[in-house]
């Protein structure tokens, strides 16, 4: 897994609340059998005409947002579908952090697993994080996994909560099947004294 | 001290928790559909991983399988090569599948109660979301992602953040022309699309358990609507009716022991949830969505919330942009739009009981000039059911398209889909953006609104015509 310890950008804003991951890449981008491509696929409705060209209002076609690795979004980002296929077109895309006040169970943890940092600020944060790309749209900030801190342009920082285990994994560039599979005998035992499914005994 | 169902089941399953870890949890059923599984078999080839338990992993195909005359080939290039990779992996992984062909075959989700796989007590994943469906048997069950799905394959377990419990208690009596789904489209208009996130919801209640367990299906399906990852529901005498005789169902004195296992699993007298909310299944009345999720829903004799009356500007603008998309004026009613397709069918509302509610509203009359009526059966199964009652005589006669199993327009990803500024009253669960086609509108309701809307081509309140 991609290793993720600091990154300095300035940030995308897609404030849309309860954004779904049918929207982050819709279904008929699921066909693949591989993970190819996939950025180009991000936001393929609101990013796209019917004809292929770039709708000029959406956010990723902006000049000024060309090139951030921070997608500051709205409440609830990434709810709906269990499509891993979500964060991997975000990175493929290059985003590498998604802040919100809140994320969706199962994108976040898919994002976990793909390198991709979700970042919960409270809501006065996320706040001024929109108001910074109004007034300063290429103002950086700084996040720093290892400090679990994102720092602002005025000096200022805030901190954001991870748990410890996705933090290392994440530091590490650890993945978790391998952390699994040094349990081998834990599972063994666990098998053998579990037996009350009879499927596949 | 007193346990909940949902902590019952997640103690049991607990491999190992380490400090500052999350737990190792044991998965008893792995399901596995063609769509979110082919980059986890690459990843264990590339491992040199084997399936550690083959025989608790079970495959089908669903998603983008096409539900026309079985005998035409598939159209899509892409889905047909997604298709055969299922296969592939499959047989060369050693796990059972009920592939195109197979009279067994159907919505991964319609198919494990089915078969009698889905059991009490146990814990399910799947790579997809609506796995939560099985909660109706109290089975901790939920969807992951890809990643997931290669530890499972590989390990038979997940490493899991153990949720919070979340009590949905729904009193009283539903009313004639009402159903489960109204239920949960109500429950999520009332918490919203995030409001269970990070908890799993019990479902509890004298409205609950007046259910049959294809109806408890359709709430346990919904549960991720509200952002919950699982919803479970106590097992009963329904639930232990329902399971009798079904395939994979223990037989004979194993029944016994298994029957003692799962009446141990409610949740114990005293148990407290994190969170509790209570709704009144008497005051409820057929939910229509207006929006571009499910949240955005209301009762179907209600007008569409104006914007304007809301103050926080973050729901204020999602609305604005949902009921443009939607091309829909605020304190309008939905009850006599006009729409373009009805669509009968998803893991939500594609059981033997949805299509007979159905049939039975259409039965000797005529969907309305005009319309596109398509009824989905979720598995072939329940296709061969309702033909064997007569059921696909009912919507042909109706005029209604009769297809083969599968998600369908639901997701839109095997060529059923709406037109762009189509409008549709759909039994599925998700009305998101182009969710069922580039550009189309979803109105999220029961079969039965369904049936009564492709009777006149408006929405209808179906308790008009009862």
């Amino acid at each position: 897994m991609a290793q993720f310890s600091k990154i300095t950008s300035f940030m995308a804003p897609l404030p849309d609340e309860n954004v779904d991951t049918d929207q982050i890449i819709p279904a008929r981008y699921l066909k693949a059998i591989d993970k190819k491509g996939m950025g180009e696929a991000l936001f393929a409705d609101w990013r796209y005409n019917p004809d292929g060209s770039p709708k000029p209002d959406f956010v990723l076609n902006d000049s000024k947002f060309q090139g951030a690795q921070i997608l500051l979004a709205g409440d609830n980002f990434g709810c709906g579908s269990s499509r891993e296929h979500a964060p991997w077109a975000l990175t493929g895309f290059g985003f590498r952090v998604v802040i919100s006040t809140s994320f969706a169970d199962i994108f976040r943890s898919n994002s976990l697993k793909n390198g991709l940092l979700p970042i919960i600020v409270d809501a006065k944060t996320h706040e001024s994080l929109f108001d910074l790309t109004e007034e300063a749209p290429s103002a950086e900030i700084t996040v720093d996994l290892n400090d679990q801190t994102v720092r602002l342009p005025d000096g200022s920082s805030v901190s954001f909560p991870i748990d410890p285990f996705s933090k290392t994994c994440l530091l590490n560039g650890v993945d978790e099947l391998g952390y699994i599979l040094g349990f081998e005998k834990e599972i063994t035992e666990f098998e053998g004294s579990n037996k009350k499914y009879l499927i596949g005994k | 001290m007193p346990k909940t169902l949902f902590e019952k089941v997640w103690d049991s399953h607990v491999v190992t928790q380490q400090p500052d870890s999350p737990a190792i949890l044991y998965i008893d059923l792995h399901l596995i559909h063609e769509v979110t599984s082919p980059q986890a078999f690459t990843g264990l080839r590339k491992r040199g991983l084997k399936v550690r338990r083959p025989e608790k992993n079970f495959a089908t195909m669903d998603h983008s399988t096409p539900t026309h005359d079985p005998s035409l080939p598939i159209a899509d290039p892409l889905a047909a090569a997604q298709i055969r990779q299922m296969e592939t992996n499959a047989a060369e992984f050693g796990i059972s599948l009920y592939g195109l062909g197979s009279p067994k075959r159907g919505i991964v989700h319609v198919i494990g109660p089915e078969l009698g796989l889905t059991q009490p007590g146990m814990t399910i994943v799947c790579g997809d979301s609506h796995t939560s469906t099985h909660g109706a048997f109290g089975t901790l069950a939920f969807g992951i992602g890809t990643s997931e799905v290669e530890h499972v394959l590989a390990t038979q377990c997940l490493l899991q953040h153990k949720p919070k419990t979340y009590e949905v208690r729904v009193d009283g009596t539903l009313s004639k022309g009402v159903s489960a789904k109204d239920i949960i489209l109500a429950l999520i208009a009332n918490i919203g699309v995030g409001g269970g996130t990070g908890h799993v919801f019990e479902y509890t209640g004298a409205a609950i358990r007046a259910l049959s367990m294809e109806e408890r299906m359709t709430i346990c399906n919904m549960s991720i609507e509200g952002g919950a990852r699982a919803g479970l529901i106590a097992p009963d005498e329904i639930t232990y009716e329902y399971l009798a005789g079904r395939e994979f169902v223990p037989k004979d004195s194993e029944w016994e022991s298994a029957l003692a296992h799962w009446k141990s699993l409610p949740s114990d007298e005293g148990a407290v949830f994190d969170k509790t909310v209570t709704l009144n299944a008497s005051d409820l009345e057929p939910m229509i969505t207006y929006g571009t999720n499910p949240g955005m829903g209301m009762k179907i004799s209600d007008r569409i919330p104006d914007p304007a009356s809301y103050s926080d500007a973050s729901h204020k603008a999602a609305l604005e942009k949902s009921l443009a998309y939607m091309n829909l004026q605020p304190g309008i009613q939905l009850l006599g739009k006009k729409v373009d397709v009805v669509f009968i069918g998803s893991c939500t509302n594609s059981r033997i009981s949805d299509l007979r509610q159905a049939a039975a509203i259409l039965k000797g009359r005529k969907v309305a000039k005009d319309l596109r009526v398509m009824v989905v059966p979720g598995s072939m199964q329940i296709k061969k059911q309702a033909e064997d009652e007569g059921l696909d005589q009912v919507f042909k006669d109706a005029g209604a398209d009769w297809r083969e199993a599968g998600c369908s327009m639901c997701l839109a990803m095997n060529g059923d889909q709406l037109e762009p500024g189509q409008y549709a009253v759909s039994t599925s669960n998700r009305n998101f953006e182009g969710r069922q086609g580039k550009g189309g509108r979803t109105f999220l309701a029961s079969p039965l609104t369904a049936a009564a809307t492709a009777l006149t081509g408006k929405i209808t309140d179906v308790r008009t015509i009862l």
